[in-house]
């Protein structure tokens, strides 16, 4: 499991009730299921990966998190997950929304942009940024809305939004982020781990 | 067409109230089960059926001798795998496979016709549950069924809501829309137009109203299929012919295929129960039952749910399918989810479907594991 699992994972008590949106064939729940008894559900839009989650025994709906989450009661998660996905969406604002309506919490990872290679690459490649984390063209591309650790935090600050843990990645290296540090982390980390609450 | 050998039968002492007001009571349901009951009994699963199915689900069906109607779907090392699991099905009353039905006969020993009490969804479940106490069994492990099948599922787990531990509705609704009942009442106007069907007091097999039944059939048989499936199984392909007949003759593919499945239909199936059953699926509707809330309906189960639809399926289409899911969630109940992708139509759900049957075994034999 990745790294980014078992940081998300050392986030969430035991015995809790977690919703994982895009939760792609199932390996973060199956973890969480299986080492934390975690009531766990996922949201999956690919039909491919909904068949391996129910073939892990997996609960999952399928669906699409912008259209499919205001199904879900206020407040009936402890922690809802969205695992690198957020940039993907046409309106990331709602889906961050949502997240925050269905779950008391919410864990949100994102794929830094601010990362050096990236910022390297087009600097002077002078082509679209391709990364571990960012591994396609720009026309095949579902990130639509890149963003930074920087601009993520700010953005959530806002929108009144808690932040009660922010940490950064940097393949097996994590460590914390705070407002003094977020030039350097911003600058060095491929991924940033948000759990927040509104 | 009762009587037939080969057909179990549990007399239900019990009075049983039906929707309509009546109640019946000393009537047989007619059941057949596949695999064993372990000494747990907690490996029983109760499959309903369709509109035209009947409690024979798998092998060779004794009265018709073809194949039973899921024999892509159950039997031994299939997706609901009777080397493990012990099913039940039973002909729910209405029918004609040996269920209490118009073709029984009254206290006069007269042919109950439409005198038989209208009879619901409902009525059907509340039957089916005395098959429980026949086998002891106190919990069943799951509960399942397509079409009509899975309107019996939402209503038994309703009605039940802990006597099974699993839920599997596929390719159903919670309320039959404005466009079912125009195509069941088209069926029923084609059986009641026929002559030979005499206000439902047609009483042998050579008067029967068979012309009219075969074009309910075809009627419906359309509608369980895709426009894309039918077009590339018989597109606008000629009958054993060069060219057109310039008549009325079966002139294309389709034309002949559809009256052949009219036809077969005929000899197995009687007109009033078509009548009857199509009627208690038109009645349905799971949320008025509890004030226009389907959440309601489920509030007290903690069954965990499984739903399956179809994307080619415009009888009972994804969104119909999706309104239990969302009805399900807003409880918070333990509830999955999945559109399989077929071309079909709404008889997927009886044919060979990989992704479908794989769906359907992984979710039985994972939540089985887990017991």
């Amino acid at each position: 499991m990745k790294n980014e699992f078992q940081v998300i994972a050392d986030l969430i008590e035991k015995d809790k009730k977690v919703l994982d949106v895009g939760c792609a064939d199932g390996t973060l729940m199956k973890f969480l299921k299986d080492n934390k008894n975690i009531n766990i559900r996922g949201l999956e839009i690919s039909k491919e990966k909904v068949q391996e989650c129910i073939a892990k025994g997996l609960t999952v709906i399928e669906g699409n998190a912008e259209k499919d989450l205001k199904q879900f009661p206020d407040k009936s998660f402890d922690y809802v997950v969205l695992s690198q996905t957020l940039q993907a969406f046409l309106n990331p604002e709602l889906v961050l929304d949502e997240l925050l309506r269905v779950g008391k919490k919410a864990i949100v990872t994102i794929p830094n942009f601010g990362y050096w290679k990236v910022r390297f690459h087009l600097l002077f490649k002078g082509t679209m940024p391709i990364t571990k984390t960012l591994p396609d063209e720009w026309y095949n591309t579902p990130n639509i809305h890149m963003c930074t650790i920087k601009d993520f935090f700010h953005f959530v600050k806002s929108k009144d939004i808690k932040i009660f843990k922010s940490l950064a990645l940097n393949n097996l290296n994590t460590t914390i982020i705070n407002e003094s540090n977020l030039g350097v982390k911003n600058l060095f980390a491929n991924l940033g781990i948000f759990l927040i609450e509104k | 067409m009762n009587t037939e050998k080969n057909i179990k039968t549990l007399i239900v002492k019990k009075p049983l109230k039906l929707d309509c007001g009546n109640t019946i009571k000393d009537f047989p349901i007619a059941y057949e089960t596949y695999g064993s009951l372990n000494s747990k009994k907690d490996n029983a699963i109760l499959v309903f059926h369709a509109l035209t199915g009947d409690q024979f689900v798998t092998g060779i069906n004794p009265v018709t001798k073809k194949e039973g109607w899921w024999s892509y779907a159950v039997g031994p090392d299939k997706a609901i795998d009777t080397n493990k699991y012990f099913v039940i099905c039973s002909n729910v009353i209405g029918g004609c496979m040996g269920s209490y039905g118009p073709s029984h006969k009254d206290t006069d020993q007269k042919i109950f016709g439409t005198n038989f009490p209208v009879i619901t969804i409902n009525d059907m479940v509340n039957a089916q549950y005395n098959l429980l106490d026949h086998f002891g069994i106190d919990k069943l492990f799951s509960i399942t069924g397509g079409s009509m099948g899975g309107m019996q599922v939402l209503q038994f787990i309703s009605n039940f809501p802990d006597k099974s531990k699993t839920v599997i509705p596929i390719a159903t609704t919670s309320s039959h829309s404005a466009q079912n009942i125009a195509f069941n009442e088209l069926g029923r106007q084609a059986i009641t137009a026929d002559t030979n069907w005499k206000d439902g007091n047609y009483t042998s097999n050579e008067t029967n109203p068979g012309k009219g039944l075969a074009v309910a059939r075809m009627a419906a048989h359309i509608t369980y299929l895709s426009k894309k499936g039918l077009q590339e199984k018989f597109g606008r392909k000629l009958q054993e012919r060069e060219d057109f007949k310039f008549g009325f003759d079966a002139d294309f593919q389709i034309e002949s295929y559809l009256r052949y499945q009219g036809s077969v239909f005929v000899d197995r199936f009687d007109a009033n129960s078509y009548l009857y059953i199509t009627r208690a699926m038109d009645y349905f509707d799971l949320a008025k039952q509890f004030k226009g809330n389907l959440s309601e309906a489920f509030i007290n189960t903690k069954a965990k749910f499984f739903i399956i639809s179809f994307t080619s399926d415009w009888l009972y289409p994804t969104q119909e399918n999706k309104d239990i899911v969302i009805a399900l969630n807003s409880i918070g109940a333990d509830v999955g989810f999945v559109e399989i992708k077929s071309d079909k139509g709404h008889d997927s759900f009886l044919l060979d479907v990989p992704d479908f049957l794989n769906a359907l075994k992984n979710f039985l034999d994972k939540s089985y594991e887990e017991n």
